[in-house]
């Protein structure tokens, strides 16, 4: 403990800090893509017609039950041959891991926020619905001018809460070798044999961080809560 | 994709380097994958009803250190927490005992997944517990204290039955996630199941029916999961009370 | 049996109860009754020590509430208590609710305390009921369940916390019916409520809070002949009103 170096940490902070700028573009992409897919997704799987309902409970279920470091591999491994198939070439197309896990995060947090924004607008009393549909609302009309405004104002709470789960779980693209805030600390670690100052560091900046977010959450949850008494 | 060569029979072809088959691979990450997650289901059952009970008693220090260890928990992220074990916390313990964790501790890999699996998943069901608790009316505690129980004996009859009932969906997902977290013990070097797979497909490059067949171990064991704490829950149902039929 | 003096509890520095003092005898029947708001609950919890109260003392069976030594368990289980709710454990079967404390506070075996259970139950007319849960009985039902629950520890007083005011209308009386049975074989009783036939039938005293003060304390020919308060006088005819 006593030849603990805050050097390392100090020289390493414009690294550090471009390595957090990219945590939270992945977190800020992941988090607007899972809200504004989930939406659709959350409508889908609530929706009348069958095969739309059932295909979108599957997608769900199945992010929802494997884990996201596994996810991360199977579109670090799909997201090529894809690429290859759509622009014919002929061996697999490259791409950054950076791109991979932009990608692989919004597909897997779609899943998250659509089970967050379902229950959202189950909780919409059936009267507003009915109350939208007898002023002459076509499907679409109801959703964004009645029930999706009131599910989101119940819902901002929950959806913040998952996105700090998101933004605790984004350093788990370390699997894959991006820098993003752990990942530039691990290479610093590594590479001047520093693991106990870069590694609490990183655990200290997080959570500050997340906590901070956090009691503001509960805060904002006391208000609406109080609000919608 | 039309140039992807399947291969299915990959599994049962013998690893490059010789000895063991590709599914035995798989079958062994599984093993640590359920081994990990069992291992620190319980104790995070056990440490998270301690600290969950204690943030609910009437003593002012006892529930502010189980809110701090929650707030703590539960705010770094589960692969940062499993480098402070593995990494950090060997060299700030006593010498003696950081060499003992680095060279001697059986099953380094392991028993540091599941110890930092088991602390941060504790703070989620510290969390569930308190929130049972407080959820049971305010007269029942006054009930149980009433008929002469003391504070321990009200929590053990009366308080923690109740809010065990109620949190059990709660406690599902939790117990879903802990298979799932296990994954990210593959980051100090456990071989389990994804892993595994990881390994396999850099091995064969048949990543398809390699990330295939662990989706689907997953899916039979979060599946398992769910149904075991649904049997649980309809076994303890309470006759009269919401969900518990008449 | 029970004497009180001069309590008062604040809420912060809110007071809610002050300078209460009174005191019930072996046998007696106190219908202690007010406004809502009066602190009356919070009075008769005081006894039993469910909230603590900062000046006073209460002294039960001769001990002192109030100390910090004393064994509080133990002064409960000799006080018996029923809830506006009921608060029946909603876990446990009728017999297991009626059990479970004499098993584990008092120690009495099994058996004992099952047989007990039993002729308690068909005192209040509940024996079919034994072995059904809290959540298939109906309110009244319940609330006589707990009125034996509370008899099992073999209180020598018994303290009703508004027993009626949470049950349907129809149900009252099969509660109070069981309460004027109990008042009549002599047990030692206080009963916040509002019920005031209850009062006029088995009362012996009858005490009138109001702000957390004790208004009157008289006896029930004097209450209800000439209540002396202004106040007591309008919650009576509030009351009797309805």
């Amino acid at each position: 403990m006593g030849d603990f170096d805050f050097d390392v940490i100090q020289r390493s902070l414009p690294y550090l800090w471009k390595g957090m700028q990219y945590t939270l573009t992945l977190t800020l992409t992941a988090m607007t893509g899972g809200i504004f897919f989930g939406t659709f997704l959350a409508m889908a799987k609530l929706s009348v017609i069958s095969p739309l309902s059932i295909v979108a409970s599957a997608y769900v279920n199945l992010m929802r039950s494997i884990p996201l470091v596994l996810v991360i591999f199977w579109f670090y491994f799909l997201v090529p041959l894809l690429l290859q198939g759509l622009t014919g070439a002929t061996e697999p197309v490259p791409v950054g891991s950076d791109q991979t896990a932009l990608i692989s995060f919004t597909l897997f947090e779609i899943a998250f926020y659509c089970e967050i924004i379902r229950a959202g607008i189950q909780s919409i009393p059936q009267g507003q619905v009915s109350a939208g549909k007898a002023v002459g609302f076509t499907y679409a009309q109801l959703m964004f001018y009645i029930v999706l405004p009131q599910a989101f104002r119940n819902m901002i709470p929950l959806l913040l809460t998952q996105t700090i789960v998101l933004f605790q779980d984004t350093s788990l693209v370390y699997v894959i070798s991006v820098t993003d805030f752990l990942g530039a600390a691990a290479k610093v670690a590594q590479r001047d044999s520093r693991l106990v100052e870069m590694y609490s560091f990183v655990a200290v900046i997080y959570f500050l961080i997340s906590f901070t977010l956090s009691q503001i959450v509960r805060r904002l949850q006391l208000k609406i809560s109080i609000a919608t008494r | 994709m039309g140039k992807y060569n399947w291969n299915w029979n990959i599994f049962f072809e013998e690893v490059a380097t010789g000895g063991e088959k590709y599914y035995q691979w798989l079958l062994s990450g599984l093993g640590w994958t359920v081994a990990t997650a069992l291992c620190a289901w319980v104790i995070a059952l056990i440490l998270g009803f301690l600290v969950g009970v204690i943030r609910t008693t009437p003593i002012k220090w006892l529930s502010i250190a189980g809110d701090a260890y929650v707030e703590l928990f539960r705010n770094i992220p589960l692969i940062v927490q499993m480098f402070l074990w593995f990494f950090v916390l060997p060299d700030l313990l006593p010498q003696a005992a950081g060499d003992w964790l680095k060279q001697d501790m059986p099953l380094p890999e392991f028993t540091t997944a599941v110890v930092s699996l088991a602390f941060f998943t504790s703070s989620r069901v510290a969390e569930q517990v308190k929130t049972g608790i407080l959820a049971l009316p305010r007269g029942q505690r006054n009930a149980g204290l009433a008929v002469g129980f003391t504070l321990p004996q009200v929590y053990r009859y009366v308080l923690l039955p109740m809010a065990f009932r109620i949190i059990i969906p709660p406690l599902t997902s939790e117990f879903m996630n802990v298979f799932k977290n296990s994954s990210v013990a593959l980051t100090i070097g456990l071989l389990e199941l994804t892993a595994q797979a990881r390994q396999m497909n850099e091995y064969t490059f048949q990543g398809f029916e390699t990330f295939t067949i662990a989706t689907v171990l997953y899916v039979i064991v979060s599946f398992t999961a769910n149904r075991l704490m649904a049997s649980i829950e309809y076994r303890v149902r309470v006759p009269g009370y919401i969900g518990g039929g008449r | 049996m029970i004497t009180l003096d001069s309590v008062s509890k604040w809420y912060g520095k809110f007071q809610v109860l002050t300078d209460c003092t009174t005191a019930v005898n072996k046998g007696d029947v106190v219908v202690v009754c007010g406004p809502s708001g009066s602190g009356k609950s919070t009075l008769i919890k005081c006894i039993n020590a469910l909230e603590p109260f900062q000046k006073g003392s209460i002294f039960v069976d001769g001990t002192s509430v109030g100390r910090a030594k004393t064994d509080l368990p133990k002064l409960r289980s000799k006080v018996g208590m029923v809830f506006q709710h009921f608060e029946l454990f909603p876990h446990l079967s009728i017999i297991n609710n009626l059990t479970i404390a004499p098993i584990k506070v008092l120690k009495r075996s099994k058996d004992e305390a099952i047989e007990n259970a039993m002729q308690l139950l068909d005192r209040v007319g509940l024996k079919s009921q034994a072995q059904k849960f809290p959540g298939q009985l109906s309110g009244g039902q319940q609330q006589r369940v707990a009125i034996a629950r509370a008899l099992t520890m073999d209180p020598i007083v018994m303290l009703f916390d508004e027993p009626t005011s949470a049950l349907d209308p129809e149900m009252v009386s099969e509660v109070l019916d069981v309460m004027v049975e109990l008042a009549q074989e002599g047990m030692t009783m206080m009963v916040v409520s509002h019920e005031m036939g209850f009062a006029r039938k088995v009362a012996d005293r009858v005490i009138f809070m109001d702000q957390g003060c004790i208004v009157e304390d008289t006896s029930k020919e004097e209450f209800f002949g000439s209540a002396r308060s202004e106040r007591a006088q309008q919650f009576l005819s509030k009351i009797l009103s309805h």
